[in-house]
This record gives structure tokens, sequence and C-alpha cells, in this order.
């Protein structure tokens, strides 16, 4: 058993850790090109960070790699499977390894937030029921919710607290692959950066990978390891925060150096020069 | 077991090991009043399904002291992780001295993550009494009775007021709003409405007429089938089949705009939502219901023909004479008297069940069917109220 898992893991080393790499991705709606030739890497443990303008495509992006959008062209790795060539188990084990948190939570009405982190459990696994209610409530535990929150529904929870139980379903099955839509928008810089704390120590904790599309310029500085920027139909540059920095692509130029990004740490002679 | 596993393949194991994955075990090794408790293979989400019970068993079955040994653990998630936390809480708990033995760097952060027991929630209500259990959902349905009946009158007065804009413009709904909708309601509903009463019309015209040949009145069947048609049966499917056409299109159209905030924005503009979406609704169904029934009498009325003349032999020119000598102004006024009562208790029972809809897609479900439901169920008590009206007044 260890053997084989270790030969897998070495395979994977071989590729420089990468768990999820995306090649000449296009996307087209309708004959207009939405993601032309993209490619992408996102390497084991890290969080990244992924901005671009309204309409570039982020969103686009991501749902393809979900395949909930159709491709034209182009090869998409996760954990080393190709989901298109993978049989059933694999990609049954595949999906078991993925975890998502939508824009809006996109709960289960009908279901309590207990209900709710217990659908994947209930799908895939054959837990007794004691095990599986105390699983629920861990999980509702290390997303930071109120043991209270667990028998209510969807409707009867605030926005951060919607963002939080929508965490604890996506790592439900303890997931190496989060993909996060936006997580702090819509809640205020307390509650975000909290959420972003969440994130990192689920991270170091847990051993995620954090794919995050963000706006948020406070979460790229603070927990982000690494930054894709998306533009022109295909990633622009990723890499550290300094790497982007540097760069003088004018929009990332604006992005980072604009008003509101003054006051952040690492743009310091700016704030001097206002 | 030639050298430790890296941090990593235990945390973060392969992808395609849940579907062929390994089990997690447990033996205990005594020495005295010393236990050893030794963890060995796959204890991941899962796994560990099979080991619940025995690791709750084994609180109970340990000495003074315990030693837990993760050494031999290959993988481990939350879910183990939880299993080892809870063993070692019941342990600490019944007065047994533990030591975790084994742990590597990065399962002794998660072990730090996870917490021995589990917060417990604050119960807040506490159970109630039997009495209280038997009277207070009767107190409560009684309220919403009283609580619908307000918000229809509610509805009904702010209909009769108008679109009640700003400005003092008294002028009402917009024309255009009200055409649009006779449009979806009306013209649209008009091909299921006439194939739905030709249908009727024939099948109570066959029936009757294999009664009624028994006694030899035969003929007699246009009487029956023209009057009844007319008087009842006519307005009473129509506003069914519309009730559940259109009162449900009306709860599910305001219900999803109460959902996503739009009433509300109404509101804050001044704007008296009744008004602005409920009456143009209402207009057109006022309008509109009539008018159907009388394209729903003509199509019963046709296929009574058909039925009578296939059937019972009845020739068309026959049938008119018989139904002229049977109707008159007073049976057709009666039944269509009806159609605007009954458009307007559609419209305000789908408006009221609109308003009421929450925050969920499953609200919205349970209040358009409710919506349907009650519609119905009215339109069929009001015709029954008609019915004993008409008969004490000799209409």
């Amino acid at each position: 058993m260890k053997t084989t898992d270790e030969t897998k893991l070495r395979g994977a080393a071989t590729q420089g850790d990468v768990i999820l790499s995306a090649r000449d991705i296009c996307v087209a709606f309708d004959g207009f090109k939405v993601l032309d030739h993209l490619d992408l890497d996102i390497y084991r443990g890290e969080i990244l960070g992924f901005v671009g303008g309204s309409g570039t495509g982020k969103s686009v992006l991501m749902r393809t790699i979900l395949r909930l959008l159709p491709r034209q062209a182009g090869d998409i790795h996760m954990l080393g499977i190709d989901y298109d060539e993978a049989d059933e188990e694999e990609r049954i084990a595949l999906d078991m390894q993925l975890g998502v948190l939508f824009q809006h939570g996109a709960l289960f009405s009908a279901l309590t937030v207990k209900e709710n982190i217990q659908v994947p459990m209930r799908e895939y696994l054959d837990l007794p029921r004691p095990l599986m209610d105390e699983l629920a409530h861990l999980k509702i535990d290390l997303v930071g919710l109120a043991p209270e929150a667990a028998n209510r529904y969807p409707s009867e929870l605030s926005g951060g607290m919607i963002k939080r139980a929508a965490l604890a379903r996506a790592l439900a099955l303890d997931p190496m692959l989060v993909f996060l839509d936006e997580p702090t928008s819509g809640l205020d810089p307390v509650g975000a950066a909290e959420f972003d704390e969440l994130i990192a120590k689920l991270r170091d904790t847990l051993g995620l990978t954090v794919y995050m599309v963000t706006h948020d310029l406070d979460s790229l500085f603070s927990v982000c390891d690494r930054i894709a920027v998306l533009g022109q139909k295909k990633v622009l540059v990723a890499g550290t925060l300094d790497a982007i920095l540097a760069n003088d692509d004018p929009w990332i130029q604006s992005y980072f150096h604009g008003k509101r990004a003054r006051l952040l740490p690492g743009n310091g002679e700016q704030r001097q020069a206002v | 077991m030639e050298t430790a596993p890296s941090i990593t393949s235990r945390l973060n194991p392969s992808v395609d090991a849940p579907a062929r994955a390994g089990s997690a075990e447990v033996r205990l090794e005594r020495e005295d009043d010393a236990t050893r408790i030794v963890l060995t293979g796959d204890w991941r989400h899962a796994t560990v399904g099979d080991i619940d019970v025995r690791m709750r068993e084994i609180a109970r079955e340990s000495g003074k002291s315990a030693v837990i040994d993760m050494g031999g653990i290959t993988h481990i998630d939350t879910a183990g992780v939880w299993l080892v936390r809870r063993l070692q809480g019941d342990l600490a708990a019944a007065g047994c001295d533990v030591a975790i033995d084994g742990a590597d760097d990065s399962e002794s952060v998660l072990m730090e993550a996870v917490p021995q027991k589990l917060p417990e929630a604050q119960s807040p209500r506490k159970r109630a009494s039997i009495f209280e259990r038997i009277f207070a959902p009767v107190g409560a349905r009684v309220l919403d009775l009283w609580g619908d009946i307000v918000a229809s009158m509610y509805i009904l007065g702010s209909a009769v007021r108008g679109a009640q804009l700003k400005l003092n413009r008294t002028s009402g709904a917009s024309p255009a709003a009200i055409v649009s909708q006779m449009d979806h309601m009306g013209v649209r509903a008009v091909p299921i409405i006439a194939l739905m009463s030709f249908l009727i019309g024939a099948i109570i015209t066959q029936q009757s007429a294999f009664q009624l040949r028994y006694f030899g009145a035969e003929i007699f069947v246009v009487d029956l089938v023209g009057i009844l048609q007319l008087r009842e049966v006519g307005v009473l499917l129509t506003a069914i089949m519309i009730a559940g056409r259109s009162g449900s299109a009306i709860t599910a159209e305001i219900g999803s705009m109460k959902m996503r905030e739009e009433i509300d924005a109404l509101k804050v503009m001044g704007l008296n939502p009744i008004g602005v979406l409920v009456f143009p609704r209402l207009i057109a169904l006022v309008i509109v219901l009539p008018l159907l029934t009388v394209v729903a009498d003509a199509a019963a009325l046709f296929g009574s023909a058909v039925v009578a003349f296939s059937y019972s032999g009845i020739t068309p020119d026959v049938f008119l004479n018989r139904l002229q000598s049977s109707v008159d102004m007073s049976t057709i006024i009666s039944g269509m008297l009806k159609a605007p009562f009954m458009a307007l208790i559609i419209g305000i029972v789908a408006a009221v069940e609109g308003m009421k809809v929450g925050g969920s897609a499953e609200s919205l479900g349970q209040h358009v069917t409710a919506s349907v439901v009650k519609a119905i169920f009215v339109v069929i008590l009001v015709d029954g109220l008609f019915a004993i009206f008409y008969a004490a007044i000799n209409y």
C-alpha cells in the first residue's frame, strides 16, 4: 500500500509537485473567444490568488476546470489525472478530492447546515449516523461557526455565516484541492480578514491547496502565496506578489498601484507620495 | 516499513487511494494497568466508519493509563484525527492518563486544531407540554387564516385604489401592462380551454344520453348539457384551469421578486408593489376570465352537438332548436356573473401567497402549491354559495 503511494507521489514530484495543470485551454461562446491557449499551474500546498478585470473570464476558467463548461481545446490534469481519460473509479476518486465554495454559497436551501455538510458524506461514504453527526459538527467548529448554526437553514444565516457553512461543506471529505470563488466578497473588512486567516489556518492544518478567485486586495496581500493575473484571454503573469508588482502591464499597474492599493504594505513609497 | 512515510504521504494521500482504501485497525496491548492502543492502517473518511463503534468501546476497556500509538497509521485526515481525539477525551474523562505517541509534525498540528469534545449547542427551547403541542398549532392556524383574510383585503383595497404613483398621478396601471398580462393569461390559454371544454361537453353528452335513452328522453340531453354547462361547469372548469395556469404563475413571479428583494426596491422607490404588480394582473384576470368562459361554453356546446349527432342521431338543427327553447338569457348571465368573482379570488389568493414567500427555493414551491390549492378550493366554495344564492332568489 505504502510503496504504491510513494511511487504515485514520486510521479507527482517529478512534475514539480503540480497539483493542477491546465494547458492550451480554449473556450469560446458563439465563436467569441474568452480564453485562448491559456496555461496555468497550481503547486501543492499553495494558496493561489486569481485576479482579473470583470469579464476577463475568471469564472469561466474556474468553471471550465471544474468541467461545468465545455472547452474547445486543451488538457486539464488534476492530481496527475486527466479526467477525460479517467475511468469511472478514478473520476469518483478525483471528485472526492475537490471542494468548491461558490460565490453565493450555493447551499441547498431545503437542508440545514448540518445536512448540507453531510450530503457529500452520505453520497460517497458509508458512515454510521452518530459519527456523521460528529464529523459535521467538527467541520462546523473548524470553520468557526457557532454550534447553534448546525440546525439552521441557509435562509436564516448571515452572509458571512453562509460563506463559512459553504466552506464547511466544501471541506466535508477533506479534499486536497479547494476552489474559492470570491470568498470575501460581501463581507465586512473584519469578517473578510477573519476569513482570510481561516483559509490560511486550514491550509496549514489540513494541507489544502487553494485556488482563490478574488478581488480583495487585502486577501491577495495577506494570504496568497502566488498571484495569477488573467487578461487578454490568457494568464498574463503568475508569481509572487513582488513579481506581480514589478510587472509593467498597464492593467496590473493600475490594479495594484491604484488608489485603493496605496495603503497596503509593499506600496510604502506611494503612501509617502500621497 | 523501511522508512517513515513523509508528512505529505500521510496527510495528502495519492488520489486514487480511496478507490482501493485499506482499513483502519486498532489493537490493545496490555501490561498490568497500562494499555497501549496501537492504531494501524488507513484512518480516513472512507475507512473510519467500520472502526467507530470499536473506538467508543475502547474508552471503557482501558485501565489507569493508556498510550495511543499512531506510528502505524499510513493515512489520516480529520475524520481519523477526530476519532483519536474523541478517544483521548473519553479516556481522560474516565480518569485515565493518556499520552499520544508516534504523531508526526503535521499530524500534531491537525490534532491541535481538532477539539477533544465538540461544543454543545445550547438548546433554546425546552419540550412543550402536551396541552401546548395540541393547541399551539391550532391557534397558529387560526391566526394564519386571519392574516390571510387581512392580506387579501389589503390587496383588494390596494387594487381598488390603483397603482398609487407619486405626484398624485392616479391614472392607474399602464394599459400596456394590462394588455400584456391579458395576452399571457387569456389569449394563450384559449387552445387548452377550448380543447378541455370540447371534451367535457362531449363526455357529459354521451353519459347523459346513455342514461336518458332508457326513458326514451334522449332529446332532453340538449337541455341538460346546455343548462349545466352555461350555469355551472363552464365557468367552474375555466376558473380551475386558470387557477392552475395563471394563479401559479402570479405566485411564482411575485414570490421570486420577493426573494430577490425586488419588492423592497419598489417600496423604497415609493411605489406600492401591490399597485404596480398585482393591480394589472387582477384587471387582466377580471377581463379575461369571462371571455374565456364564453370560449369554453361555445366549445363545450360544439362538442355536445357533435356527440349528440354521432351517438344519438340528434341533427344539428334539432340540437339548436332545442337549445334555443331551453336556454334563456338568465341561464347565460347567471353563469357569466360568477366569472369576475372567480377571477378576483384567483388573483388575490395568488398575490397573497406570492407575498408570503420567504428566502428559500423550497418556500417558493410551497407557496405556489398553496396558491393553486387554495384558489381552487375557494373557487368551488364560491360556486356553491352562488348556487345557494340563485336558488334562494329563484333566478
